[in-house]
């Protein structure tokens, strides 16, 4: 993506500064009676273009601020960090806070819990829109369609904590599940209180959440492949299952890379406000993730530099990951992000 | 338009499809008509902790009682202030950026798009991001829900790609009939673009009326709680609004007092939701085929 963007505002660029000077300083060249240097060319077209600098200065700003500001604060890492003293006199302890991240167990469970809400939501989560988009697109009825998609689509629009609370009135001790089991003669479930339910739940919930709206790409995608592919197919006799196998799903393996790269670059962040919200009342073994250990380690309880490290370890293997997963994608064949 | 080998799908897997969506849509839609069902049922309902749907009274009482009560309507003031204030400076932020990383011919772009990709790649840790907002003093006030996600990135190129397809020659015209940057943007790209704008407006709306962990981390005042914070603390943290009005009457249960808070927090979103799911889409897509 950023390959294509800066090769096409290159050529703008060259073209611009290729074809401005001629109409700009088409006057002063008649008075001056020769070509101006490059350089006061230059300073011609940025002085010409003061404005659109102007304009620029309240997005700069803001992304000086509140992306790269804060990336050099990562310096807290190395620090033994406090808001009190700031960066400049809180006192320097090398890869200390490291060490002690490698040796706390607490970390090795929040990243052994990331890890495998990641692996669950992208065996179960991932496919489940794949899917989902597949049987929306066999629905003949385009009015029945449109129905479908209006109604998949809607939980990806409710916040966390919306998604949380009805959640929680369906499955809760006295939700309605359990009204049901009950008035069945059943015994309730505690799926909301045993640590052992936090996991399938979380992926439940992204599942009901989200597998609607990841339709759209997939939608988009196969409403791209030739149709005479079909014609063809349809011609020499393949049924359903050989079409969607032979004919579908090849045409859509190349967003389905695509977001499989993305979200391999995402392995280590799961949703953390969903998990922040269901913490509450059951242990940190069962529930924290990397984000969470974080923030209550760092804002919660002050250990800044501990928290600002896990945060940059975090961050680097994130780089690293989505790296590979594109350098993978582009060896086996397909289109990569960058 | 229906390809036509389409129409050859024999008559069991056409209703076994249509089976499996209605099945899909009822799980969609139940618990929200549960939610709803709950918010509006009086006491006898939730005692007798039958299954209902219908309501055998319907009544008001738990809306009543949540307007009356103190948190709830402060935290709606909060998130609409939110909303209106955010989403008008995010607008104005973006479509200043993504006009002026749209213009071609002019020196250093590049290096600013540049910038602005990078964030996408690597993005700050919270306790950094925490550490400059404490910095800045926008602790407990509303500025630290807005400034910190004035411009999303990913928006930013969207908009930008969009205006890139504005052809060169209405704006170098322009601009040679002597309009200003400013002036061509509001006259003629803005006109030009209000579909994506729209799309893009209601991105920062809705995630602005979302949005609950910048509050729980910036805000401790609780007059400044926007309404996610008040519906956890009411429904996930069980703590109930408190009654300002009149202690007499007697309270409604505290279940459909809670779906009650969760409706009102929802409704908001169920009226843009038609306009959202028009332009979300289209915006997906967008950013999906041109970025």
């Amino acid at each position: 993506m950023a390959e294509k963007l800066t090769t096409s505002a290159q050529v703008q660029v060259g073209a611009g500064i290729a074809n401005l000077p001629g109409r700009l300083s088409g006057k002063k060249q008649a008075l001056s009676a020769g070509v101006p240097s490059p350089r006061r060319m230059l300073l011609r077209i940025i002085w010409r273009e003061r404005w659109v600098y102007l304009m620029l200065v309240p997005g700069v700003i803001y992304f000086l601020i509140f992306y790269y500001v804060p990336l050099l604060g990562n310096v807290a890492a190395f620090q033994d960090f406090s808001p009190f003293l700031g960066f400049f006199r809180s006192p320097w302890v090398g890869f200390s806070n490291f060490v002690s991240l490698v040796s706390d167990p607490d970390v090795i469970a929040a990243i052994k819990n990331t890890l495998i809400i990641s692996v669950l939501q992208i065996v179960f989560a991932f496919p489940a829109g794949i899917i989902l988009a597949l049987l929306l697109n066999e629905i003949v009825s385009m009015r029945f369609k449109r129905i479908m998609q209006s109604i998949l689509y809607l939980p990806h629009f409710l916040g966390w904590v919306i998604i949380i609370s009805i959640w929680q009135q369906i499955f809760g001790g006295d939700g309605f599940l359990n009204h049901l089991i009950t008035g069945m003669g059943g015994k309730p479930l505690d799926l909301l209180t045993n640590p052992n339910f936090f996991k399938p739940m979380i992926l439940l919930q992204v599942i009901w959440k989200d597998s609607g709206w990841s339709t759209i790409m997939f939608l988009a995608a196969i409403t791209g492949i030739d149709f005479s592919l079909y014609e063809a197919a349809v011609t020499d006799g393949a049924g359903r299952w050989r079409r969607l196998w032979h004919i579908t799903l090849p045409g859509i393996r190349g967003i389905i890379i695509l977001l499989l790269i993305l979200r391999l670059g995402n392995v280590l962040n799961v949703g953390f406000e969903q998990v922040y919200l269901q913490q509450a009342g059951l242990s940190a073994a069962a529930t924290q993730v990397i984000d969470t250990f974080v923030y209550n380690n760092g804002i919660i309880n002050g250990e800044w530099g501990v928290a600002t490290a896990a945060g940059l370890v975090k961050a680097l293997i994130g780089v690293i990951l989505i790296y590979t997963a594109n350098r993978i994608a582009k060896k086996v064949g397909e289109e990569g992000l960058f | 338009m229906v390809p036509p080998w389409m129409e050859r799908s024999d008559f069991v897997t056409r209703w076994a499809i249509r089976i499996i969506m209605i099945v899909l849509a009822a799980l969609m839609l139940f618990p929200f008509a549960y939610v709803l069902a709950v918010s509006f049922s009086n006491l006898q309902d939730v005692v007798s902790g039958k299954l209902v749907i219908f309501p055998s009274h319907p009544t008001f009482a738990a809306y009543i009682w949540v307007l009356q009560s103190s948190g709830v309507v402060q935290g709606f003031g909060v998130s609409l202030l939110r909303v209106l204030l955010g989403t008008g400076i995010d607008m104005v932020m973006t479509t200043l950026m993504a006009y002026a990383l749209c213009r071609r011919g002019v020196p250093g772009t590049k290096f600013f798009l540049w910038m602005v990709l990078l964030t996408m790649l690597l993005s700050p840790s919270l306790i950094t991001s925490y550490l400059v907002v404490r910095q800045l003093h926008l602790i407990d006030t509303i500025w630290a829900l807005i400034l910190p996600t004035a411009i999303a990135p990913f928006n930013l190129i969207v908009l930008r790609q969009f205006f890139m397809n504005i052809p060169l020659e209405l704006i170098e015209s322009a601009k040679l009939d002597g309009a200003s940057d400013l002036r061509i943007l509001w006259s003629i790209v803005v006109p030009l673009s209000k579909a994506s704008l729209a799309a893009i407006a209601l991105f920062y709306a809705v995630g602005h009326w979302n949005s609950f962990f910048d509050a729980i981390m910036y805000i401790n005042d609780p007059q400044l709680f926007p309404l996610s914070v008040i519906l956890r603390q009411v429904v996930i943290q069980g703590s109930l609004p408190q009654d300002i009005a009149m202690a007499t009457e007697a309270q409604p249960p505290d279940i459909t007092i809670q779906m009650a808070v969760v409706v009102i927090t929802t409704v908001p979103i169920l009226l843009l939701y038609p306009f959202l799911q028009k332009y979300f889409t289209r915006g997906v897509l967008t950013g999906s085929i041109k970025g």
